[in-house]
């Protein structure tokens, strides 16, 4: 469902609608979050990208070609379905579940990577680098770079690479080169600080595929651009099946990707509530987790200011989560921004709630989700009842749960 | 005018390029770092680089990586990297000394608190490696209120915008990162970098230091020939690490090895 510049236009004079919101401002800022902390070297080349983004944002051919690649490549759009067993159950609202995990290669990050590689090709770059923590994002850069025959190159944490073994499989078979990273924590933020570094020496013929809302602008605007077809497709569908908006959006964050392509659409209904779901660990009061919009400060990290999860010293503190897709320090500026607006609400789910919601889901429904989008489904369980029956919870099912069958078996006790 | 200024004007004066070390503060432990710096100035260092320690240096290469790990394992952070400049200060109060780091830990400190603390422990200036001018108004701002110097990094891709623009908020000097890449990239090319030094000194007004990628005499004396300062880092504290087993003999070794590089750039001119 290719949504026209048309239509989005006809749904801005919609009633009930606040005023536009156009953020970030020209120089990449949400507010006092955002920007571009980043070395001198990459100044010049993040321009650059800027430029060459706007230029094919306007470019209808662009469009064209990334719209057939969503069709056709990635299967959208991705189906809405109402998870009506599980809305019984829990008697209160009706639940809507975005299918993301039915794109091709199992979650939302893909969308991103269509976008960005065809970006790569226009600008002329023949080497793509990109950071993972789940292996979804490494899996989609690898699938799109060994579409377009790109060579591939995916930085991930060795702590991660032990914990996602599938992935780093399937990154290896798509002809990706998958360097594991033993500096500091291991993890993502690990992986992404080394792909600066590759960057910023490979940056006459390399093109960074950043996979989340993060770093320096134009990226955080980007990928959210790239990721709105999410919400856009969700918008028309629940008006279209239900007659009305839905009363509340639900998705996890991890650097916020999936749900920034959720909730941006919605950002100007107003009455839409909206619920970003961090990880919470072992429980924040534990202070092993990964939700800085719930219990961290802002500072400056890989390229913007945001929340982040550190000390008193400005040095970041490792993560906790037993999803690798939310186990981050830092989040996309524009949920800082949300969060400080109060426009959405961030709240967190422990690694047992979203083990239990795992399996909730995939009894009740059928369908298997990821460990980071299982985090999402937990908080809908606990809201669902808190709402009458005629209303509605929108809840982004962000990836498909396949990649994380052993951390799911050895947490039963079984190993596969 | 500042220390680093007046240092710059001395060595004009007497014809001669600088020499600035780079180290990471609280490498291999807090108390090597001031004993070590005293080694560096009597063998010919003009003016020093401290690394402020930060668990996520992405613009260093495995190096510095390490020694920042190392000097975060014995808990250094910004406020004992301010203590360090204090105790050098104490016997030292001429040698300029440039903080050199990334933002965060100035940020949860507040750049007013950093800015007096700094002044007060007698640190010079200061270098912060992902806090391009764009961003960074708010900081020279205070900085220069306590009279400490703001040094930018130019880049091989910076633009002839890029660089006035930094020439005209920068000041000290500014740093010439010589390579694309990362703290301790190898592959430096002179002409390209004397090239480079031409397109900067038309349109920036201060010494112009060049830094990454230097490792020995031989590269010390070809970068001496264009720039106004010759910066070392890598080079220096990989011989640190080579020594953590014996830290006691850590400023005789960085001594000799800043002696030679002393010669060599004096060589040249
Ligand atoms: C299925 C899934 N959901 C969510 C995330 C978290 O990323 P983001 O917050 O950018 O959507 C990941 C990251 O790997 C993921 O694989």
């Amino acid at each position: 469902m290719a949504i026209n510049a048309d239509t989005r236009q006809a749904e801005h004079l919609e009633s009930g609608r606040a005023a536009a919101y156009d953020l970030p401002d020209a120089s990449g800022h949400f507010g006092p979050y955002g920007g571009l902390f980043v070395p001198e070297t990459l100044m010049h080349p993040l321009e650059e990208l800027r430029l060459a983004y706007e230029r094919c944002k306007a470019d209808p051919d662009f469009q064209a070609e990334m719209d057939a690649d969503l069709r056709d490549y990635v299967g959208r759009p991705s189906p809405l379905y109402h998870a009506e067993r599980w809305s019984r159950e829990l008697g209160g609202a009706q639940i809507y579940l975005k299918r993301e995990d039915l794109n091709h290669t199992g979650a939302h990050k893909v969308n991103n990577t269509i976008g960005q590689a065809l970006l790569a090709k226009r600008m002329g770059k023949t080497r793509i680098i990109a950071e993972t923590g789940a292996g979804q994002h490494g899996v989609a850069s690898a699938t799109v770079a060994a579409r377009l025959g790109l060579e591939c190159v995916v930085y991930m944490g060795e702590v991660d690479v032990a914990r996602q073994e599938a992935n780093v499989y399937r990154m290896r078979l798509l002809g990706a080169r998958v360097v594991p990273v033993t500096s500091g924590s291991r993890t993502l933020k690990d992986a992404l600080n080394e792909a600066m570094r590759d960057w910023v020496t490979n940056i006459d013929d390399t093109f960074y595929i950043i996979g989340t809302v993060a770093g320096p602008h134009p990226y955080p605007m980007m990928v959210r651009d790239f990721q709105t077809v999410i919400g856009r497709e969700a918008r028309a569908q629940m008006l279209e099946r239900t007659g009305r908006l839905p009363d509340a959006l639900v998705a996890c964050v991890g650097g916020g990707s999936n749900a920034i392509g959720l909730f941006h659409p919605f950002i100007a209904d107003t009455d839409v509530a909206i619920y970003g779901v961090e990880a919470g660990g072992a429980g924040i009061e534990t202070g092993h987790h990964a939700a800085p919009l719930c219990a961290g400060r802002p500072g400056v990290l890989h390229g913007n200011r945001t929340y982040l999860m550190e000390d008193d010293n400005g040095q970041i503190i490792e993560t906790h989560s037993i999803s690798a897709g939310l186990d981050y320090p830092g989040v996309g500026p524009e949920h800082a921004w949300l969060k400080d607006s109060g426009r959405a609400q961030y709240v967190s789910i422990t690694d047992d709630e979203a083990l239990a919601a795992f399996h909730h889901l995939t009894r009740t429904e059928g369908i298997i989700p990821a460990l980071e989008s299982s985090h999402a489904l937990a908080y809908a369980h606990k809201l669902a009842p808190t709402l009458r029956p005629d209303q509605s919870i929108l809840v982004n099912l962000s990836g498909r749960g396949d990649k994380d069958m052993h951390t799911v078996a050895r947490h039963d006790g079984l190993v596969l | 005018m500042s220390r680093i200024a007046q240092r710059f004007e001395q060595l004009k004066a007497q014809g001669r390029t600088a020499l600035i070390p780079f180290v990471t503060a609280g490498d291999p432990g807090p108390a090597t770092t001031v004993p070590l710096m005293h080694a560096m100035v009597e063998a010919g260092a003009d003016i020093i680089e401290l690394g402020v320690p930060f668990s996520d240096p992405m613009a260093d290469g495995p190096v510095i990586q390490r020694a920042t790990e190392r000097a975060l394992a014995q808990g250094v952070r910004l406020a004992d990297v301010l203590e360090i400049v204090r105790a050098f200060r104490e016997r030292d109060n001429e040698t300029p000394v440039v903080l050199m780091g990334y933002l965060n830990p100035i940020e949860i400190m507040g750049y007013t608190a950093f800015a007096e603390r700094a002044n007060a422990a007698g640190v010079d200036g200061a270098l912060i490696v992902d806090l391009p001018p764009e961003e960074g108004h708010e900081l020279v701002t205070t900085l220069k209120a306590q009279g400490l110097d703001l040094v930018y990094l130019l880049a091989p891709t910076s633009t002839e915008d890029r660089i006035r623009r930094i020439g005209t908020v920068a000041s000290g000097f500014v740093y010439y990162v010589s390579v694309k890449g990362v703290t301790g990239a190898a592959n430096l090319d002179t002409a390209d970098v004397a090239e480079h030094l031409a397109r900067i000194r038309a349109t920036v007004d201060l010494p112009v230091g060049v830094g990454f990628g230097i490792r020995d005499a031989e590269t010390a004396a070809r970068v001496a020939e264009v720039a106004d300062a010759v910066i070392v880092g890598s080079a220096i504290v990989g011989r640190i690490e080579a020594l953590v087993e014996t830290p006691e003999r850590i400023p005789e070794t960085v001594g000799a090895f800043l002696a030679e590089l002393r010669a060599a750039i004096d060589s040249v001119r």
